[in-house]
């Protein structure tokens, strides 16, 4: 009866995500760049985003974070505009802009009123190919970007607990390294590195132009046409596979470092969709994740945080778009009274129940519900949608595995979990760290101007 | 010339552009409905909002966060796990959330009748029924401890609430809304009880609907959800926020590689006569995203940090004027002085003619991108009901922009922030400052 209930509400749900879907355009300019436009007609906005083929994972050691902080210069100025200039003209007009960096990508983005998406274009276009990159500014950008890994990692203890395991986890793969960089590459670069890692990945053919809004396809095709057409491609020399040699037995750390808590990280060697021998096993992978971190009623959060209260916080996490096998992770923060290995043996325990119970059909309705929900939700958000996109298209796999998503993860089976738990959940691909608190002695001193008004 | 005028008309066309209706209307037991009709995707935002933020804690810090959380844990007849197995079945997503102002309840789900039903009729248990079994508090209890202490390894949290205290002294406003270790561990569950009692009720609340509901199903889903909350009180407005006497500083020493600074005032509140002038001076002297003073002038010029930015939080006393930025610990000096000139600068000359006409040409080019999705235009509507701001608040924002005159900003700064009386903070290691 339950089951008949469930299956019911699954068909509602799949009905309006087909009427939630819109269609995505796809054309291509002479020079190689590909250009991607779906349109989303509830406000009169465009988001438009710029993504190369380049990320930490291209890097060679020495020059790691060096896709960043190019990043960082492309704000810079070109052979046309001044240092700055490019966002005073974006915010002149009413423009929100920003840009990221991840391991497989580097990305650039605007989000302006309808009208103005030609600024956009003009601005994207120059600095594709006419970058001025200057020693004095990177002089001080480089002062920037220490800062910024100062304040997202050397000063969280967590997120440094997290680079040390992500550099022990790896052996080979360039995944090892922190897309920021290490303090002494950051502290290195010259003028040259980076106009030669410009040179090498920065044209139309290494590039994807995404756009989402209140548009017109075959206007921002022409449009695209006007601005990027005459812009030259470069040969672009595919980089080496760098392929992770399999783990050999388990690894494990201590990070000391100073903290109030403990914390515990972990993770399992896995492939991805686009590394995975059988593509259902990236989604039975997804699917996992979903069974133990899939919101409050998951298995993590109802079993170690409620249930036997070992846990003050806790996650898992797998991303099945990457360009290189990937590390499905477990984490969290152990109660007052327990440590990270008592944490640990009860995620293992967890793990232990997905390779040897079936899920049962409910649960398995419930992640599968959230993933059809969300498809819904995240239309919300052009900027997210043009993320997917832009994201899918720059690892390789094509824009496409977009909308076959939800449906692959709907036939994802109890019988496919149990397989991929056993197949890639074991003691030898297995790296662990646990973070040590260190004291930290805090002293206030203060002063007050007495009488300065 | 062309291109001036097509400028000119670049920076009015949004004005043409009406934002989303809002319509109001009451509860038959006294509740603001707030509604937005959004019909393009299969979905609603629903947020019921009540003035029982942190500011109503009295001197039980941390009170009105664990009440909030708490609420999921059981209601009715179901336990947590059974609250979030209802809610994730049909995909919904809920949760409970509170601010120093106010403390919600927000709700997305998909609209197909049987879905939504029953995300709605969980979230009304939730609501009306939560039980604050002994057990849940005391996990939830602890998982807060835990948090707390976890903050302390923070130094950009620790410069959080060590300006708060500064700038608020005693006011509602000065502690964080999750409390203080010696303060929630001395909280029962029949506090929670209490404070739910006295604030969960129908004359407090507030509903935001925002979504592919028509008016009619909008105001059924109202009263259905708020049906059984008792009439209640809307409490007493919590008291004005008074200026510092004088400039203090403090630093806090802490083992970290930068040192966080955070300098400034109370500011304004949500209905201030200055807001506009405030908001819009804000915008050119660090509010600007990558185009601001502060950016230009400590991290464009100088390299000195990652992110400088300055902030208006107006709430419903005057929320904090802050200016902020974290750099290496021996250049905390250089950035200080870089930091509190440029606001010296600011408040003497006022912004340039040029600042202005930029600054009103991306806050109306840009205004659109304000209410572009749901999420946004229901934090809007929750706004707008929350303080009492005027319907048409939206509507109205591009012309009171450009409305502005270089003097109006510069009045409005010299007479709201005083230098004199700033409250700075530093958390960092081993930083020299030198007496001003």
């Amino acid at each position: 009866m339950k089951y008949v209930k469930i299956l019911g509400l699954m068909l509602v749900i799949g009905a309006s995500s087909v009427n939630a879907e819109t269609k995505v355009h796809e054309h291509q300019l002479k020079n190689g760049l590909k250009i991607l436009v779906k349109e989303d007609h509830r406000s009169p906005v465009v988001v438009s985003q710029v993504w190369y083929k380049v990320g930490s994972s291209y890097e060679p050691n020495g020059i790691t974070g060096i896709s960043h902080m190019l990043e960082h210069m492309m704000f810079k100025g070109t052979d046309k505009l001044q240092p700055g200039e490019f966002s005073r003209i974006i915010a002149a007009n009413g423009g929100n802009e920003n840009a990221f960096t991840g391991r497989d990508y580097t990305a650039y983005f605007q989000t302006m009123e309808k009208s103005r998406l030609p600024v956009s274009f003009e601005l994207e276009a120059d600095r594709m190919r006419n970058l001025n990159l200057l020693d004095e500014e990177l002089k001080k950008e480089l002062q920037v970007v220490y800062e910024e890994r100062r304040m997202r990692t050397d000063d969280n203890p967590r997120a440094k607990t997290q680079e040390h395991f992500t550099a022990m986890a790896y052996s080979n793969s360039p995944y090892k390294n922190p897309i920021i960089g290490w303090p002494s590459d950051i502290e290195n670069y010259t003028i040259e590195d980076l106009k030669a890692w410009y040179q090498r990945w920065y044209a139309p053919n290494n590039a994807t132009l995404v756009v989402v809004g209140d548009v017109e396809p075959k206007a921002v095709f022409s449009l695209a046409e006007k601005y990027f057409g005459e812009l030259k491609p470069s040969e672009i020399v595919a980089i080496k596979p760098q392929q992770e040699v399999p783990q050999l037995g388990i690894r494990r750390m201590v990070v000391k470092v100073p903290a109030k808590l403990p914390y515990l990280v972990m993770g399992y060697k896995v492939p991805v969709l686009k590394t995975s021998e059988h593509e259902w096993e990236a989604y039975a992978l997804e699917v996992m994740a979903g069974i133990l971190d899939g919101g409050s009623s998951a298995r993590l959060e109802t079993n170690l945080v409620r249930g036997k209260q070992l846990a003050v916080s806790v996650g898992a996490g797998y991303g099945l778009a990457s360009r290189l096998d990937e590390l499905f992770m477990l984490e969290g923060t152990p109660v007052q009274g327990k440590t990270a290995n008592d944490l640990e043996v009860a995620l293992k325990e967890e793990i232990e129940k997905l390779k040897y119970e079936l899920v049962k059909q409910d649960e398995l309705q419930r992640i599968k519900a959230q993933v059809l929900a969300n498809a819904i939700y995240e239309r919300d958000s052009m900027f997210y949608q043009g993320m997917q996109m832009g994201m899918l298209e720059t690892v390789g796999l094509g824009w496409q595995k977009e909308k076959e998503y939800v449906k692959k993860v709907s036939e994802v089976t109890a019988e496919q979990v149990r397989e991929v738990a056993q197949k890639y959940f074991k003691d030898d691909s297995l790296s662990v760290a646990y973070l040590d608190p260190q004291p930290i002695a805090e002293q206030k001193t203060e002063k007050t101007n007495e009488g300065a008004n | 010339m062309r291109i001036f005028l097509l400028l000119v008309l670049m920076a009015i066309s949004p004005l043409n552009w009406a934002a989303a209706k809002i319509e109001t209307w009451q509860t038959p037991k006294g509740s603001r409905v707030f509604y937005i009709y959004a019909q393009d995707l299969p979905m609603a935002d629903i947020r019921i909002t009540f003035d029982a933020g942190s500011a109503r804690d009295g001197a039980q810090h941390g009170l009105a966060a664990l009440t909030s959380g708490l609420l999921d844990t059981g209601a009715g007849k179901w336990s947590a796990d059974e609250l979030a197995q209802r809610f994730e079945s049909v995909g919904a997503n809920f949760g409970t959330s509170v601010s120093r102002d106010t403390a919600s309840l927000s709700l997305r789900t998909l609209t197909d009748p049987p879905l939504f039903d029953k995300a709605v009729e969980t979230m009304k248990t939730i609501l009306t029924q939560p039980v604050f079994n002994q057990a849940d508090f005391d996990r939830e209890k602890n998982r807060t401890l835990a948090a707390l202490k976890h903050r302390e390894s923070s130094p950009s949290a620790l410069a959080d609430l060590t300006f708060n205290k500064v700038v608020y002294g005693d006011h509602p406003y000065a502690h964080s809304s999750a409390g203080e270790i010696e303060t929630v561990t001395a909280l029962t569950a029949d506090d929670l009880k209490k404070f739910y009692k006295q604030y969960y009720v129908s004359a407090n609340a507030l509903v935001v609907i925002v979504g592919d509901l028509t008016k009619k199903q909008a105001a059924k889903t109202a009263e259905d959800l708020l049906a059984e909350l008792p009439a209640g009180q809307k409490p007493a407005d919590i008291p004005e926020v008074s200026l510092p006497a004088n400039a203090k500083l403090q630093h806090i020493e802490f083992p970290s590689t930068q040192t966080h600074v955070l300098s400034g005032i109370p500011g304004m509140h949500r209905k201030d006569e200055d807001y506009f002038a405030l908001y819009v001076g804000n915008h050119i002297l660090g509010g600007g995203g990558l185009v601001s003073r502060l950016f230009e002038e400590v991290r464009e010029k100088r390299g000195l940090a990652y992110s400088a930015s300055s902030s208006f939080a107006p709430m419903f006393r005057k929320g904090a004027f802050s200016m902020g930025l974290q750099t290496r610990n021996d250049q905390t000096q250089q950035a200080l002085d870089v930091m509190t000139q440029t606001l010296a600068d600011f408040i003497e000359t006022g912004p340039t003619e040029a600042e202005l006409e930029a600054a009103k040409k991306n806050l109306t080019g840009g205004f659109v991108m304000r209410f572009d999705t749901n999420s946004k235009l229901a934090g809007y509507a929750e706004m707008i009901g929350f303080y009492g701001l005027p319907l048409d608040y939206l509507d109205t924002f591009p012309e009171k922009v450009l409305a502005l005159t270089v003097n109006d900003i510069k009045d409005a700064f010299k007479r709201r922030v005083d230098p004199k009386l700033l409250q700075t903070v530093t958390v960092g290691e081993a930083v020299k400052l030198r007496e001003k």
